[in-house]
C-alpha cells in the first residue's frame, strides 16, 4: 500500500473514531450532556487521537529507520575490492538504490513480472538498455554485484513497506478498540485530550530550542576540524588575515573583529543619538496624531530589506562621501579613494538600526509611570527637566539594554558590510579606509570554490562559532538589564 | 520622636489664600466641574470629600495646573491665590508649581537614593548655595515629614526601597523641601495602612502651621479628623462648604447629610 494512502487511511479511521467515540458515549449517557464527566467533542478527540498519535509516530520512525537497516543489510553485499577507482561506497549504493527502483518501475508498470525480475542476470542481459526502455536512464553498466544488491534491496523494501502498513494499521487498530472500551460517561476525557495538548506545546517549544543546540554544535564540530587543521594561536592571537588557496594561510579572527568592531561603533554613534531623541520625541512630546503617523513611519524602517539598505550604501551614500572626502570631492580633502568604506557601512547601518533604536526606546520611556512625571512635575519642574532628570534615568537601564540590542544586530549584519564596507582586512583607525568583518568573510569563505575540508574554508565555522558567541553574550546581558529593570515598578 | 509641638489654631482668625470664582472644567465634551466658589484659609487645612468621579480631585489638580498636562481638559472661571490670578497668561505653570506643592495618591518616589529625592525639588529652584545649604535643606525637610529619624542612617539608600508609609512621607518631605505656601494631598494615605496612616495624618496637622493644606479623600474620619474646613462635592458640584466641625455634625444641605450618613455615595 502507498505511503500516502496509508496516512489517509489512518486519518480517516481518526476521523471515524471522533464521531463513534462521541456517538457512544451519548447514547451510554442516555443523551444527557451534564451526566457526563466532560463535553462529547473531548470523548470524540480521544478516540481519534488514540487511533492516529501512536499510528503515526510508529509510521514516522519506520520511515526514519527503514531505509538506513536495509541500506546497511544490502552494503555488506558489496565487497571493498568491487568498489571501481575513483569511486566509493556511497556512489555505488546510491547506484544500487537507482536499479532498485527501476526494478519497481517495471513491475509495477507491467513490463515485467516478478519471476522475470528474479531471475533476471546481468551477465546475459544488457540491464542498462533493458531500464532504458522502461524510462529509467542509469550512468553506467549495471555489474552483477549491483543487480543482486540491487534485487535484495528491493524484495527487503518491499517486506519492510507490506510490514509497515499491518503494523501500523493494528495499532490504529489497538488504539480505537482501548480507547473505545473506555468511552464511558464518568471518563475524564477531557484531561487526556488537555494533556495531549500541553505535549504538543512542550513539543513545539523543545524543537525550538533543539534546532538551536543543533546549530551550535554543528558550528562546533566543523570548528573542531578547523582548529584540527589550523593553529588556533594564529586563529585567536594572529595579527594578519591573509587566506590562501594553496595553503598555509594566515587566518587571525583579530582584524576582522577590528573592522566589525569599528563599524559598529560607528553605526551606534548614529543610531543611538538620533535613536533615542526621535523617542523622547515621540512619548513626551508628540501629540497622539503626529505619533499615530511618525512611529509607523518611523517603523518603516525597519522593514526594509538589509539588501537594500547595502545598494543605498554602494550606489548613494559611498559616492555622496568620495564627493565630500575624496580626491576632487568639494571639501579637497582626498582622504577617501574609493565608496566602500567603514563610514560608508556604518553610517547606513546606523540608519538600519535607528527604528530599532527608537522603538525599544519609545516602549520603554512610556513604561515609566505617570505618577513619576507628575511628581516632578508637581515640584515645579520643567517637562524637560523632568525628562532629562527623571523619565531618562528611571528608563536607562532599558535604554542600555536596547542600545546593547541593537549592537548586537550591528555585529551580525551581513548585506550592508558585503556591499559597504569593502574586503580588505586590517588595523586602521581611519573610517575613510575599505574594511572588512567576520560576517563578510563568512559569505566569501563558504561561496568560493574551495575545497570544504580545507581550513580556508573551514574557517568561516570557526568564524560564526566566535560571532554567534559574542552576540549571544551581548543579547544575554542586555536581557539581563531589560529584566532588572522591568521588576523595579511592580 | 517629633520636637515640633502642636499649635492650636484659631479657625476664626484666618486669611483668605485660596480664591475660586465660578470655575468649570471640560474634559472635552464633558462637563466636569460646575461654577465653584470657594475660599481656601491660609495655615488651615481644607479636606475635599465626595463620592468617586464628583470632581475634587480635578478640581484640586486646577490649583497647581497640573490639568494644563492633560491635552483636552480646559478650564474657566478664576482661581486666585494670594489675590493673584493663577491662569493669567502672564503666570509661568512651573513657577506656580513651585509655589503650590502636591502630594499624589500613590507614593511615587524618584528611583534615586532618598537624599537626591528630597534635593530634587532644590536643585531645579537654585534654593542651596552650597553642598552644606542642601544638606540642611534636606534634612529639615525630612525632619518635616516625620521621616528622619527612620531614614537619617541611609540617606544614600534608594527611595523606592522604603515601606509605602515611609515612601509617602518621603514624598511630602520631597514637596517640602521646595517651601511651598500651599501643599496639595491628592487622597494620600489611600495605598497605606492604619499605622502608616495615622502618622501622615499627625503630619499633616503639623504641617498647617506653615502651609495651606488642601486634602482630598475618600475617608471622612479622616477628613474629621484632620480638617479645619471641609468641602462636599457631588456630581461637579460644590454643594456646601464650611467648618469640618459644622459639615459633619449639622449639615445644611440634604446631599451632604445624605453622603455623610452614608445614604449615597
Amino acid at each position: 500500500m502507498p505511503l500516502s494512502w496509508l496516512v489517509l487511511l489512518v486519518l480517516a479511521l481518526a476521523a471515524a473514531g471522533y464521531f463513534i467515540g462521541r456517538i457512544r458515549v451519548l447514547k451510554l449517557a442516555g443523551g444527557d450532556i451534564r451526566a457526563l464527566h466532560s463535553l462529547p467533542i473531548y470523548y470524540g478527540t480521544n478516540v481519534a487521537l488514540s487511533v492516529a498519535v501512536p499510528a503515526i509516530a510508529v509510521l514516522l520512525v519506520w520511515l526514519l529507520a527503514q531505509p538506513t537497516l536495509i541500506e546497511r543489510s544490502v552494503s555488506g553485499m558489496i565487497a571493498p575490492e568491487m568498489i571501481p577507482e575513483g569511486s566509493n561506497l556511497n556512489l555505488v549504493m546510491s547506484d544500487v538504490r537507482r536499479v532498485a527502483d527501476g526494478l519497481n518501475t517495471a513491475i509495477s508498470g507491467g513490463a515485467m513480472s516478478l519471476a522475470e525480475v528474479e531471475a533476471m542476470d546481468a551477465t546475459v542481459v544488457d540491464v542498462r538498455a533493458r531500464l532504458g526502455e522502461l524510462g529509467v536512464a542509469l550512468g553506467q553498466d549495471v555489474r552483477p554485484e549491483v543487480l543482486a544488491a540491487a534485487k535484495s534491496y528491493r524484495s527487503a523494501a518491499v517486506t519492510g513497506n507490506t510490514l509497515r502498513t499491518l503494523i501500523v494499521l493494528a495499532l490504529a487498530g489497538i488504539g480505537f478498540g482501548i480507547s473505545f472500551s473506555k468511552t464511558k460517561p464518568d471518563y475524564r476525557a477531557r484531561n487526556v485530550v488537555e494533556r495531549a495538548v500541553l505535549a504538543l506545546l512542550m513539543a513545539a517549544a523543545s524543537l525550538a530550542i533543539l534546532t538551536t543546540v543543533g546549530i551550535v554544535l554543528s558550528m562546533l564540530f566543523e570548528t573542531i576540524n578547523f582548529f584540527g587543521l589550523h593553529n588556533w594561536r594564529d586563529f585567536f592571537f594572529g595579527t594578519t588575515w591573509a587566506p590562501n588557496f594553496r595553503g598555509d594561510s594566515e587566518l587571525s579572527i583579530l582584524p576582522l573583529l577590528w573592522g566589525t568592531l569599528y563599524i559598529s561603533f560607528i553605526a551606534l554613534l548614529v543610531a543611538v543619538p538620533i535613536g533615542l531623541f526621535a523617542a523622547i520625541y515621540l512619548s513626551e512630546y508628540a501629540g497622539p496624531k503626529t505619533r499615530a503617523i511618525a512611529k509607523p513611519l518611523l517603523e518603516i524602517l525597519a522593514g526594509i530589506p538589509t539588501i537594500v539598505y547595502g545598494l543605498f550604501a554602494l550606489l548613494t551614500v559611498g559616492p555622496l562621501l568620495v564627493n565630500m572626502f575624496g580626491q576632487s570631492g568639494s571639501l579637497g580633502l582626498g582622504w577617501m579613494s574609493g565608496a566602500t568604506s567603514v563610514l560608508t557601512a556604518g553610517i547606513v547601518m546606523g540608519i538600519m538600526l535607528i527604528p530599532f533604536v527608537s522603538s525599544l526606546s519609545d516602549d520603554i520611556i512610556n513604561a515609566v509611570p505617570q505618577t513619576m512625571r507628575d511628581g516632578s512635575l508637581g515640584l515645579g519642574a520643567t517637562p524637560s527637566e523632568t525628562i532629562r532628570q527623571v523619565v531618562i534615568p528611571a528608563a536607562l537601564p532599558g535604554i542600555v539594554g536596547a542600545i546593547l540590542l541593537a549592537a548586537s544586530r550591528a555585529i551580525g549584519e551581513t548585506m550592508i558590510v558585503v556591499m559597504g564596507a569593502g574586503a580588505i582586512a586590517k588595523f586602521s583607525a581611519n573610517p575613510f579606509e575599505s574594511m572588512t568583518t567576520i560576517t563578510t568573510r563568512i559569505v566569501s569563505q563558504l561561496t568560493g570554490d574551495g575545497d570544504f575540508a580545507s581550513p580556508e574554508t573551514l574557517v568561516a565555522f570557526a568564524l560564526g562559532l566566535s560571532l554567534f558567541v559574542l552576540t549571544l553574550g551581548l543579547n544575554v546581558l542586555a536581557l539581563y538589564i531589560v529584566r532588572k529593570y522591568r521588576e523595579q515598578y511592580e | 520622636m517629633y520636637d515640633t509641638e502642636k499649635l492650636g489654631t484659631d479657625v476664626n482668625q484666618t486669611e483668605t489664600k485660596i480664591s475660586a470664582r465660578n470655575v468649570q472644567v471640560y474634559y472635552g465634551d464633558t462637563h466636569a466641574i460646575k461654577d465653584v466658589n470657594v475660599d481656601i484659609d491660609a495655615k488651615s487645612v481644607t479636606a475635599f470629600i465626595g463620592p468617586s468621579g464628583c470632581g475634587k480631585s480635578t478640581f484640586l489638580r486646577c490649583i497647581n495646573r497640573m490639568n494644563d498636562t492633560i491635552d483636552v481638559c480646559r478650564v474657566e472661571g478664576d482661581i486666585k491665590i494670594d489675590g493673584e490670578d493663577i491662569y493669567d497668561k502672564r503666570v509661568d505653570p512651573v513657577q506656580l508649581r513651585a509655589k503650590v506643592g502636591m502630594v499624589f495618591q500613590k507614593p511615587n518616589p524618584f528611583p534615586k537614593s532618598i537624599y537626591d529625592n528630597i534635593a530634587y525639588g532644590p536643585r531645579i529652584h537654585g534654593l542651596a548655595k552650597n553642598k552644606a545649604d542642601l544638606d540642611e535643606i534636606v534634612e529639615k525637610s525630612l525632619r518635616r515629614g516625620a521621616i528622619w529619624n527612620e531614614v537619617k542612617d541611609r540617606l544614600h539608600a534608594p527611595g523606592t526601597g522604603l515601606s509605602g508609609g515611609q515612601q509617602q512621607r518621603l514624598c511630602i518631605a520631597r514637596a517640602v523641601a521646595t517651601e511651598p505656601e500651599v501643599l496639595l494631598m491628592d487622597e494620600p494615605c489611600s495605598a497605606l495602612d492604619p499605622i502608616a496612616t495615622a502618622q501622615v495624618e499627625e503630619l499633616i496637622d503639623e504641617l498647617r502651621d506653615q502651609y495651606s493644606v488642601v486634602i482630598v479623600t475618600h475617608s471622612m474620619q479622616q477628613a474629621a479628623r484632620v480638617s479645619q474646613k471641609t468641602a462636599f462635592f457631588h456630581l461637579g458640584n460644590l454643594v456646601e462648604y464650611g467648618d469640618t466641625s459644622q459639615i459633619f455634625t449639622n449639615p445644611k444641605d440634604e446631599r451632604t447629610e445624605s453622603y455623610i450618613t452614608g445614604r449615597i455615595g
